[in-house]
C-alpha cells in the first residue's frame, strides 16, 4: 500500500474567466479550434488583399482547369479563380453562421429569460410556442421560412435563425430557473431593484457561458444549414460565392473537375469541426462540474 | 408522479395548436399560387378556378385552417393535390422506411459515439482523445448530403459494393434492404454520433470523479472494471431519452439524405410537397412527425424522471 | 428425409426458374410523375410512363410523321370542320374489355368533359363526337382546327377503359387501364412504378420485354451513378456535363435528340409596370440586347456545344422552319451604336428572374457577363420555380428565363404565346395582325399555306414579341449496352415496342 499524497488545496486569487482561459488553453484540441477560427475571420476580413484574382471574374478559355501554379485551387465551371472563390465564401459562409446565430440568441435569449423570470402565462405561451417550433423538422422550417423570404443569403440567414431560436429560449428558460433562487439575486430584488436591472445586471452574466457554448456550437450547425439550403438554390445567389452554392454546383462535376469539390468541401469541415471543437472546449472550461 | 405527468400532458394540447398554426401559415405564405403549379403547362384559366374551388384555395386563411383541423380531428388528413391520394395512406406507407432508416441510424451512432465518448474521457487530453473527437465529429461537420453522393461515388459508382440509391423493404428481402439502407444510415448516424459521444463523455467524466468510483478503487478493483462498470452504467442509462430527443434531429437530417438516395421516406414527401406547393401533404406530414416528437419527448421526460427521483418536485 | 429436402430445392428451383427468364428493364426518371390518369396528368415525366401503358389514337415518328396507334386514318372534309377516324379493329384494354367507337368516344368526352380535366383546352374546338359504325367515329368540330390531329397524337388521344374509368371515377389514376403495350401493377409514390407485359395487346410481336420498372431520382449525379453501377438501365435527361462521363465507360452509350420545344426568354412587353423599361419600349434597345448574345458561345461554355442555338420557337430540324429569318450573329459594336443611336442612358438595369436550377443559372450568369459588355447591367434573380410562375404571370419580372417543352404542331409551340389573350403570353405581346395570322394557321390546311402564314407573322414576333429564343435542347440518354432498340424521338418519350435486353 503505497502512501497516498494529499493535493494541496488550490488557492488561487485568479478571477473565474482566467481560471476558465486557462482551462481552454489546456485541451489541445479547443486551441486548435481557435486558431482555425480566427484565421477563418481574418481571410474573410481580408479577403479583397488576399485573394488573387476577381472572385466573379468569368473567364471562357479558363474552364474547369485543374490546380496549377497560378491557380492553386483550380477553376470553376465559368472560368473562375477557386482559390479566391474560396476565400470571399468565407464571409458569406461565416456570415451565415454568426449572424443567424446572434438572430437566435438575440431573440431567444431575451425571451428565454422573460419566459423564466416571470413565469405563469407568460412563460406558458412562451414555452409552447417555443415547443411548437422545436418539434417541427429544423430543415424544414428553415427551407419554409426561406421560400417565402426568397432566395438569398440574408434571407437564408433570417430563416435560419429563426429556426433556431427556440433552442436559445428552452436554454435561457432553463437558466433563469436554475439561478432564480440563489442568494445573490434574492438579495438583490429585497434591496428593490427593478426586474429589468436583476435581468441584465445579475442574471444575464451568470447565464453567459452555457449560452456561448450553445452558440458556438450553433455556428457550426448554422453553417452547415447554409450549405443545405444552397444545395436547394435557397441561400446566397450567382455569382457571389459561398461554400454551399460553390458544393451544389460541384457535385454535377465530381468526376470531371473533383476540385470544385474538394476545396470548398474542405473549407466547410475544417471551420465546422473548429467551431464545434472550440465549443466542446468552451464547455468544458466554463462548466466547473466536467473536469 | 402523478402531478407530473398530468401537468405536461395538459401542456400537450396548446402546445400541439401551435404546431398546427405554425405548419398551416408556413405552408399559406408560401409564395406561389398553388393552382398554377398544378395547372400544368397550359394553365387554362378554367381549370385554374376549378382547382381553386377543390381544394378551398379561394377561401379565407382562418376558414381553411378551421376545415383541416376539423379534418385532422376526424382522421381525415386531406389529399395530395398532385398524385391525388389520401396523406394519412402516404404517412403510413412511408411511415416505416424512415423508422427504418432512423433506427439504424440510431444504433450507428451508439456504436461510434459510445466508444468514441468513452475513450475520449479516459483518456482525456491525450493523442486518443483527439482521435476520439475527431471520430465522432467529423460526420456533424460536413453537409450530410454532400458525404452522401462521395459515398454513392465510392461505394457504388468505383467499387460496386453497394446501390446508388433506391429502397427495398426488409420483407421483400432483408440483405438487399440492409444494402439500400446503410449508406444513408451511415451518414444521418455520424450526425448523431456526436451528441452520444459528448453526452458519454461527461457523463463519464462526472462518475469517474464521484466518490463510490474512488471506494471502488481503494477497494484496489482493477481501474478498467471500475470506469467500465460502474461509470459506463451511469452513462448509459439516459441514453435511449436521448434517442428520443434525437429523433428530431433524425428527421431533419433525414430530409436531404433521401433526396440524394432517393430512399421514398418522410424526408423526400415533405421536401418535394413544399417545392410542389402540395399544401395538404406537407402539413399533414409535419403534424404527424411533430405530434411523434412531443409524444417522445414526453416519454423521454417521463422516464428521466423515473430514474432521478430528485427531479420530480 | 433426403427426398424431402430434393423435392423442397426441385420445388424452390421451379419457382425460381421463371424469375431467371423474366427480363426487367429499369428506367430511371429525372421525376416523379403525377396522377396516371391520361386526362388529370400534367406532368412531361408521366408521359413517359404512358407511352408504355396508354396507347393513342396516332402516334409520331422520330420524323414527326403521323403513324396510325389505335386508328388507322384520318380524313378531314373540305370546310374542315368533320374529321372522320377509322379506329383499329381486335384491340383490347388491359381488363378484357374491347376497344370500339364507343370507347373511343367516351375516352375523348372524358378528356372533354372530366371535372379537372387538363385536356380540355387542348381539343376544345371539338363540339360532338358521332359513332358511325364499330370501328368509324367522326369528330364534329366548332371551326377548323388544323392542330388537332397532333393533338391526339398526344394525351388527349389516349384511350381509357370505359368500363374501368366508371367504375373508378377519379381514382383512376391510381389503377389506370388503358390498351398499351404493358399494363399497370404498382406504384409506390416516390419510389416507383411497375409494369408488366400485356399479353394481349395487338401488336404484340414487338414486345419483348417482360416488366419495366421506372424510378424517379431527382438528382441527376445520383442517377448516372445508378446506371453505371449497373442498378438502372436507360436514364433520362443526362446533364451535357456528364456527356463525357457517358462515353468514357465502355458499358454505356449515349442517345441524342433534338427536342420539339425551346428555351428561351420571356420579356416583359407589356404586363404591369416593370414593362416600363428601355428593352421594353425600345425596339433599338431590344435589337441592341439580341446583338450582345452569342448564342454559340453560351452553348459551348455552358452545354460543350451540344444544344442547338437558334432563334425560332421550331429547331431547324422541323419543316416548319424558316430559313428566311437566320440567328443573328454577336456584334458588340453595333449593339452599343444602337443604344446609343436610342439615347438610352447606361447602364440599362433589368431584373432578370431565373428559376432555380443549375443549367438555368450557368446560362443567366453567362448572359450576364456577355450584355454587360454592350452596357446592360442584368440582375440576376434566382427565384424558386413554383414562385417564379406567379411572379410571371403578375408581370413582376423584366427578363424571364423560360423553356417550353414543345408540341408536336408548331402550333402549340406559338398560339398561346404570341396571341393577345393566349394564356401563356406572360410579357403580354399583343399585336391584332399578328392575331388574325395565327388563327389563319390553324385553319389553313397544307404544311406550304401554313408556313406561308408564319412566314408573314414571323418579323412581327421575332422583333417585338414576348419570347427571345436562344437554343433548343438536345434530348440526352444513356443506357446500357445491353439494350437494344432504343431510339431519340423528338418528343423525348421513351417508346417501349421493340427494345430488347441482351
Amino acid at each position: 500500500m503505497s502512501a497516498v499524497a494529499l493535493d494541496a488545496p488550490r488557492v488561487s486569487a485568479d478571477s473565474p474567466a482566467r481560471r476558465a482561459l486557462r482551462r481552454l488553453w489546456q485541451r489541445r484540441t479547443a486551441v486548435w479550434g481557435l486558431g482555425v477560427v480566427a484565421a477563418m475571420i481574418l481571410f474573410a476580413v481580408a479577403a479583397p488583399l488576399v485573394a488573387p484574382f476577381d472572385p466573379v471574374q468569368t473567364s471562357w478559355s479558363l474552364v474547369r482547369k485543374a490546380p496549377s501554379a497560378s491557380h492553386w485551387f483550380g477553376t470553376d465551371e465559368v472560368g473562375r479563380d477557386l482559390l479566391s472563390r474560396v476565400i470571399w465564401g468565407a464571409r458569406a459562409s461565416l456570415a451565415a453562421g454568426v449572424i443567424s446565430v446572434s438572430i437566435a440568441v438575440g431573440i431567444g435569449v431575451p425571451l428565454g429569460m422573460l419566459a423564466g423570470y416571470v413565469g405563469g402565462l407568460v412563460d406558458g405561451l412562451i414555452s409552447r410556442i417555443a415547443d411548437a417550433m422545436l418539434a417541427c423538422p429544423f430543415l424544414i422550417l428553415a427551407i419554409a421560412l426561406a421560400a417565402f423570404l426568397g432566395p438569398s443569403l440574408g434571407n437564408a440567414m433570417i430563416a435560419i435563425g429563426i429556426a433556431a431560436t427556440p433552442v436559445f429560449v428552452r436554454l435561457a428558460r432553463g437558466q433563469v430557473l436554475a439561478v432564480k433562487a440563489e442568494d445573490y439575486v434574492e438579495a438583490a430584488r429585497a434591496v428593490g431593484n427593478p426586474p429589468l436591472r436583476i435581468l441584465v445586471r445579475h442574471i444575464l452574466p451568470n447565464i453567459l457561458p452555457p449560452v456561448i457554448v450553445q452558440a458556438t456550437l450553433a455556428i457550426a450547425a448554422a453553417i452547415i444549414a447554409e450549405a443545405a439550403l444552397s444545395f436547394l438554390g435557397l441561400g446566397q445567389q450567382p455569382p457571389a460565392p459561398s461554400w454551399g452554392s460553390m458544393l451544389n454546383i460541384a457535385q454535377r462535376f465530381l468526376t470531371q473537375a473533383p476540385w470544385m469539390a474538394v476545396f470548398p468541401g474542405l473549407a466547410i469541415f475544417v471551420t465546422v469541426l473548429a467551431f464545434n471543437l472550440l465549443g466542446d472546449g468552451l464547455r468544458d472550461a466554463l462548466d466547473p462540474r466536467s473536469r | 408522479m402523478a402531478a407530473f405527468l398530468s401537468r405536461r400532458l395538459a401542456q400537450l394540447v396548446p402546445t400541439l395548436f401551435f404546431v398546427s398554426v405554425i405548419i398551416f401559415l408556413l405552408q399559406q405564405l408560401l409564395p406561389g399560387d398553388p393552382a398554377l403549379v398544378m395547372a400544368g403547362e397550359e394553365r387554362d384559366p378554367a381549370v385554374l378556378e376549378q382547382i381553386r374551388k377543390q381544394y378551398r384555395l379561394d377561401q379565407p386563411l382562418p376558414m381553411q385552417y378551421l376545415h383541416w383541423i376539423k379534418g385532422v380531428v376526424t382522421g381525415d388528413l386531406g389529399e395530395s393535390m398532385r398524385i391525388k391520394r389520401p396523406v394519412s395512406d402516404l404517412v403510413l406507407e412511408k411511415l416505416p422506411v424512415t423508422l427504418q432508416l432512423a433506427s439504424m441510424a440510431f444504433v450507428i451512432a451508439l456504436l461510434i459515439g459510445i466508444p468514441a465518448g468513452v475513450i475520449s474521457a479516459v483518456k482525456k487530453d491525450t493523442a486518443w482523445d483527439v482521435g476520439a473527437n475527431l471520430f465522432a465529429l467529423w460526420g456533424l461537420s460536413t453537409p450530410n448530403f454532400w458525404l452522401g453522393i462521395l459515398f454513392i461515388f465510392l461505394f457504388s459508382v468505383t467499387l460496386g459494393w453497394l446501390p446508388a440509391s433506391g429502397f427495398v423493404s426488409p420483407t421483400e428481402d432483408l440483405w438487399r434492404s440492409i444494402a439500400t439502407t446503410i449508406m444513408p444510415a451511415f451518414v444521418l448516424g455520424n450526425a448523431i454520433a456526436a451528441v452520444l459521444m459528448r453526452h458519454t463523455r461527461s457523463a463519464m467524466l462526472q462518475a469517474m470523479s464521484a466518490d463510490y468510483v474512488r471506494t471502488a478503487r481503494a477497494k484496489g478493483a482493477r481501474e478498467q472494471t471500475v470506469v467500465l462498470k460502474h461509470a459506463l452504467r451511469n452513462a448509459l442509462t439516459p441514453v435511449i431519452t436521448l434517442g428520443a430527443l434525437e429523433f428530431g434531429t433524425l428527421l431533419s437530417g433525414a430530409v436531404l439524405t433521401e433526396q440524394v438516395f432517393s430512399i421514398p421516406g418522410f424526408g423526400k414527401l415533405i421536401v418535394d410537397a413544399v417545392f410542389n406547393r402540395d399544401y395538404a401533404v406537407v402539413q399533414g406530414v409535419v403534424l404527424v412527425t411533430a405530434t411523434t416528437y412531443i409524444v417522445l419527448n414526453l416519454v423521454a421526460d417521463v422516464a428521466y424522471v423515473l430514474v432521478n427521483p430528485r427531479l420530480r418536485g | 428425409m433426403r427426398t424431402k429436402l430434393l423435392g423442397a430445392a426441385a420445388g424452390a428451383l421451379l419457382v425460381a426458374l421463371p424469375a431467371f427468364a423474366q427480363t426487367t428493364l429499369r428506367i430511371g426518371l429525372a421525376e416523379d410523375p403525377d396522377v396516371l390518369d391520361p386526362t388529370l396528368a400534367r406532368t412531361y415525366v408521366g408521359r413517359i410512363v404512358f407511352a408504355s401503358i396508354c396507347d393513342k389514337l396516332f402516334d409520331i415518328d422520330e420524323k414527326l410523321a403521323l403513324v396510325p396507334q389505335l386508328a388507322l386514318s384520318h380524313q378531314t372534309s373540305a370546310d374542315g370542320k368533320t374529321v372522320t377516324l377509322k379506329l383499329r379493329e381486335g384491340v383490347k384494354f388491359h381488363d378484357g374489355e374491347p376497344f370500339d367507337a364507343e370507347a373511343a368516344k367516351f375516352s375523348l368526352e372524358r378528356h372533354l368533359t372530366m371535372q379537372g380535366s387538363f385536356r380540355r383546352v387542348e381539343i376544345a374546338q371539338v363540339e360532338n363526337i358521332e359513332v358511325v359504325d364499330k370501328a368509324t367515329i367522326r369528330l364534329h368540330l366548332k371551326a377548323p382546327f388544323a392542330p388537332l390531329i397532333a393533338q391526339l397524337t398526344d394525351r388527349a388521344g389516349m384511350m381509357v377503359s370505359p368500363k374501368a374509368a366508371k367504375a373508378a371515377g377519379d381514382k383512376f389514376g391510381t389503377k389506370p387501364v388503358c390498351a398499351g403495350p404493358y399494363k399497370f401493377v404498382e406504384r409506390i409514390a416516390q419510389d416507383r412504378i411497375v409494369v408488366e407485359r400485356f399479353a394481349d395487346y395487338w401488336d404484340k410481336g414487338k414486345v419483348a420485354i417482360d416488366r419495366i420498372v421506372y424510378q424517379p431520382i431527382q438528382d441527376s449525379t445520383v442517377r448516372l451513378a445508378n446506371l453505371k453501377s449497373g442498378g438502372l438501365d436507360l436514364i433520362e435527361r443526362v446533364l451535357a456535363t456528364d456527356i463525357g462521363e457517358v462515353k468514357k465507360d465502355p458499358k454505356l452509350t449515349l442517345a441524342m435528340g433534338t427536342e420539339l420545344g425551346y428555351q428561351g426568354l420571356t420579356i416583359n412587353v407589356a404586363n404591369g409596370e416593370k414593362a416600363n423599361n428601355p428593352l421594353a419600349k425600345n425596339p433599338q434597345v431590344r435589337q441592341a440586347f439580341e446583338l450582345a448574345l452569342d448564342r454559340d458561345a453560351i452553348n459551348q461554355v455552358v452545354f460543350n456545344g451540344i444544344n442547338q442555338p437558334n432563334n425560332q420557337w421550331i429547331s431547324a430540324k422541323n419543316p416548319y422552319y424558316m430559313a428566311k429569318f437566320p440567328m443573328p450573329k454577336r456584334d458588340v459594336a453595333k449593339a452599343k451604336a444602337l443604344i446609343k443611336e436610342a439615347g438610352v442612358a447606361t447602364p440599362i438595369v433589368l431584373d432578370f428572374m431565373v428559376p432555380n436550377n443549375p443549367e438555368s443559372r450557368s446560362v443567366a450568369e453567362v448572359m450576364q457577363s456577355m450584355t454587360a459588355e454592350a452596357g446592360f447591367d442584368l440582375k440576376i434573380r434566382v427565384v424558386e420555380f413554383a414562385t417564379s410562375l406567379n411572379e410571371g404571370e403578375k408581370g413582376n419580372f423584366q427578363l424571364y428565363f423560360l423553356a417550353w417543352s414543345g408540341r408536336t404542331d408548331p402550333d402549340g409551340n406559338i398560339f398561346s404565346f404570341a396571341t393577345c389573350k393566349g394564356p401563356l403570353n406572360m410579357g403580354r405581346f399583343c399585336d391584332p395582325k399578328v392575331d388574325e395570322l395565327l388563327d389563319k394557321a390553324r385553319t389553313v390546311g397544307t404544311l406550304a399555306e401554313r408556313k406561308a402564314v408564319y412566314e408573314a407573322a414571323a418579323p412581327a414576333i421575332l422583333a417585338n414579341g414576348s419570347v427571345m429564343y436562344l437554343y433548343h435542347r438536345t434530348l440526352l440518354f444513356a443506357q446500357t449496352n445491353r439494350l437494344e432498340g432504343f431510339r431519340v424521338y423528338p418528343d423525348g418519350l421513351i417508346r417501349v415496342t421493340g427494345l430488347r435486353l441482351k
